[in-house]
């Protein structure tokens, strides 16, 4: 049967195009391959070729024709045996795609459904025992690692040097060298095949010394993990967890003091957690490392040494993507997370001094957020203050406020104020370094601000 | 092209000739087919096609078993079809269709198939090789012996993780094959312009990886350097590199006009050192096949491709539904 041959599309962009020159004449034999005439596109000029084999019957469209629309016959191919008297039989062809449908209206992804918040995870009356955040981190991987044989640990030092920030010892002699693996320095690289472990079914935990490091492998992080899932239509998933420090530490200036909970949190695929207590350290990386998906873990060096109460459980999860309300209060909302919550904590006592009552709350998750929690709180407290060491632009607070207007308006009554770091690279010197951090000080002034007081 | 070693052409059989000459030519027709459809505009984006490099990804599938793991860059298609993925649902996700491999949601650089130990269709250059190492990585974890093919193009093979890759690979003896598809053009800029050495296999010297160059345009050749790399790597003798010489007949993507090259270029090896050609004239001259019976596939072939192109368009585009799925898997 005979088929035309049509005006096709070069480039994702191309509607029409100029026919302009054809190279080949009525009557000539082509196979598949040969080259059938240059066309000129938006762009370039472009060799077209044959992909059946046959015999040119007409050419229905003159060298030189600007304009010619996409999709539309230029010529007529012919099978062996017919001739060009067949060349009306040619049907034309159904290629036209569906109209797009409209989009339904959803601000963020799926990620989980955020249930109510339950305020403690933990029964009543339950033992608690001190440790610090990096004890807690150690216990839930390890916990973790002994129930299920695919978890294992990957990162620079962690297993012979016991970890750069000693969160990994011990962990070498329990578990051996096949499952707690010292890398080289190359973060690209380890992150990438640690990914593609988790895509094979293997749990990996990549330990970065710090998230400044990640910058080297945000590719596998962003495009290789995150997407995978989607791009597989749901085939293919990646459960795997980024841990390290993040955000400043002290004196070590802007190339080792980088806050990244904003670039991961605005990543659909990726959960992103930044604890505060050791409990929560401890609760949320064991929820993590048990999550399908990839989540970023966003430690602080600071808090590592630090001491709190954890439950003494023999199983004690935290779930990720729900707020923890610190403290209650009826005239303002304070919303932090990761080591912003000891700036909130303090201004907190400092303003209940003042007679002000602030309900502190701790997001522990940034992706999902507990929107449900702030909005909560907003509507009773109608004043908000954020607090985070991460720079000011495009940073949680903005998100958060903007959250905050657009669904609790008419309940605010001050605008929200956002407490960040300041908007330079971290300065070495101590004193400005101190400057560029976010201080309670300022939190104090701000919920003063917003409280008109 | 040069090879470095002539094919090894005693004791293959009929069936195995016929075998990769219906491959290679379903991964042809089914290109051609793609890049009809392309210029109907019912494949829209990015779409790079696999014509004239047939004979890699067909020669080495054929060393492959049960469990082993591919993955490759966005030049994917023959990959997938040789991995044995149906040309119908790889069709409909070329054309974004709800009965894509993808549900229409990856389209031509990002295809999956967990069914057949397909990773993808990965469109960042370079990021498939640590990913493919990640596989092996797995397989040693778990102590079994099967190995990945992690394929990548000349141009992958200057980027830097494919070295660190190389690193971990040869420290931590991960069974991989490194397929280099070196089809001497990086999208416009060719080898001698982009990359200090004309052989890229020797690079993995520096690693202690062995690895040759390997005609890729001779399936035979493919599948015997293929057999030698798999059973090292089996064999728990880490990785290894082979670097397949080969050639794209096409530009690097379909809206590419190929002018840094000449027609006549691309003409000489079509005439003298095309896959498929090779391959038939092993079959007629060595009076396996008969003309007839070539002819005869060759429409199997063709209704085959044009099944899958109408399975494609009469697919129905994804429910808008899916918009919102498959970003996170649930938490059980």
């Amino acid at each position: 049967m005979a088929t035309n041959i049509l005006m096709p599309a070069l480039s994702p962009t191309m509607e029409e195009g100029t026919l302009a020159k054809w190279l080949v004449k009525e009557g000539d034999t082509v196979a598949s391959g040969d080259i059938l005439a240059e066309i000129e596109t938006d762009k370039a000029t472009m060799e077209f070729e044959a992909v059946d084999d046959g015999v040119i019957g007409k050419l229905l469209v003159a060298e030189g024709t600007e304009g010619v629309k996409v999709n539309t016959a230029i010529a007529v191919l012919l099978e062996d045996g017919e001739d060009a008297s067949d060349t009306k039989a040619a049907p034309e062809p159904q290629a036209k795609a569906a109209e797009p449908a409209a989009t339904p209206v959803q601000e963020t992804a799926p990620a989980t459904a955020t249930p109510r918040p339950a305020m403690e995870e933990v029964p009543a009356g339950t033992k608690m025992k001190t440790m610090t955040v990096r004890e807690a981190l150690r216990e839930a991987m390890s916990e973790e690692m002994r129930a299920n044989e695919d978890v294992y640990l990957m990162g620079e030092e962690v297993a012979e040097y016991q970890g750069a920030y000693k969160i990994s010892q011990g962990m070498l002699d329990e578990f051996g060298p096949k499952r707690v693996i010292d890398t080289p320095i190359t973060e690209n690289g380890f992150t990438g095949i640690a990914v593609g472990s988790a895509f094979a079914g293997l749990r990996p935990i990549v330990e970065f010394m710090t998230f400044n490091f990640a910058m080297q492998a945000i590719d596998h992080i962003v495009n290789s993990a995150a997407k995978t899932l989607y791009m597989s239509g749901g085939q293919m998933g990646c459960p795997i967890v980024f841990r390290g420090a993040n955000g400043a530490a002290a004196r070590v200036g802007a190339q080792h003091s980088h806050d990244y909970a904003t670039w991961y949190a605005q990543v659909p695929g990726l959960k992103v957690v930044m604890p505060y207590s050791a409990a929560d350290a401890k609760g949320l990386l064991k929820s993590a490392i048990r999550d399908p998906n990839p989540v970023v873990f966003l430690e602080n060096e600071i808090l590592y040494g630090r001491s709190f109460e954890v439950p003494d459980l023999d199983d004690f999860t935290v779930p990720l993507g729900r707020a923890r309300i610190w403290r209650q209060g009826s005239d303002v909302s304070i919303v932090s997370f990761g080591i912003g919550m000891q700036y909130a904590l303090e201004a907190a006592e400092i303003l209940a001094k003042d007679g002000i009552e602030a309900e502190v709350i701790d997001l522990r998750s940034i992706r999902p957020i507990d929107y449900e929690t702030v909005l909560e709180s907003v509507r009773k407290t109608n004043r908000c203050v954020t607090v985070e060491e991460g720079f000011p632009v495009c940073s949680i607070g903005n998100h958060l406020s903007a959250t905050i207007m657009m669904q609790a308006f008419d309940y605010l009554d001050a605008p929200v104020i956002n407490c960040t770091g300041k908007d330079v690279p971290m300065p070495y010197a101590a004193n400005l370094e101190k400057l560029a951090l976010v201080t309670t000080q300022e939190v104090v002034d701000a919920v003063k601000s917003v409280t008109y007081r | 092209m040069a090879a470095k070693k002539p094919a090894a052409k005693p004791n293959i059989s009929k069936e195995e000739l016929l075998d990769h000459y219906r491959e290679m030519l379903l991964i042809r027709r089914f290109e051609e087919k793609a890049g009809q459809l392309y210029g109907m505009g019912v494949i829209g984006g990015f779409c790079h096609l696999y014509i004239g490099q047939e004979a890699v990804v067909v020669g080495l599938e054929a060393t492959a078993k049960d469990g082993d793991q591919r993955i490759t860059s966005y030049r994917d298609h023959g990959h997938m079809l040789a991995s044995g993925m149906d040309p119908k649902g790889v069709m409909a996700e070329l054309a974004g269709r709800k009965d894509g491999y993808s549900k229409g949601k990856g389209g031509s650089m990002h295809m999956f198939s967990a069914e057949k130990n397909f990773y993808g269709g990965h469109g960042i250059v370079g990021a498939q090789v640590p990913l493919g190492a990640g596989l092996g990585f797995a397989n040693r974890y778990r102590g079994n012996d099967n190995v990945s093919f992690a394929y990548f193009g000349d141009g992958a093979a200057n980027q830097g993780q494919v070295y660190e890759t190389f690193n971990m690979a040869s420290l931590w003896k991960l069974p991989v094959v490194f397929v280099i598809e070196n089809n001497q053009y990086a999208m416009g800029t060719a080898m001698k312009r982009s990359t200090s050495t004309p052989d890229i296999y020797t690079r993995g010297q520096a690693f202690g990886i062995p690895g040759e160059a390997v005609d890729g345009m001779d399936v035979l050749a493919v599948k015997a350097a293929g057999e030698k790399a798999v059973a090292h790597a089996r064999a728990g003798n880490g990785p290894y590199i082979l670097e397949m010489k080969t050639y794209r007949y096409r530009g690097h993507s379909m809206s590419d006009p190929a002018k840094y090259r000449s027609r006549e270029e691309v003409q000489k090896v079509r005439q003298e050192k095309d896959p498929i050609d090779h391959v038939r004239d092993l079959l007629v001259g060595g009076k396996h096949a008969t003309e007839d019976e070539l002819k005869t596939i060759d429409k199997e072939i063709k209704a085959v491709v044009n099944e899958s192109a109408k399975f494609a368009q009469d697919s129905p585009e994804p429910d808008i539904s899916e918009l919102w799925t498959d970003i996170y898997a649930e938490v059980s």
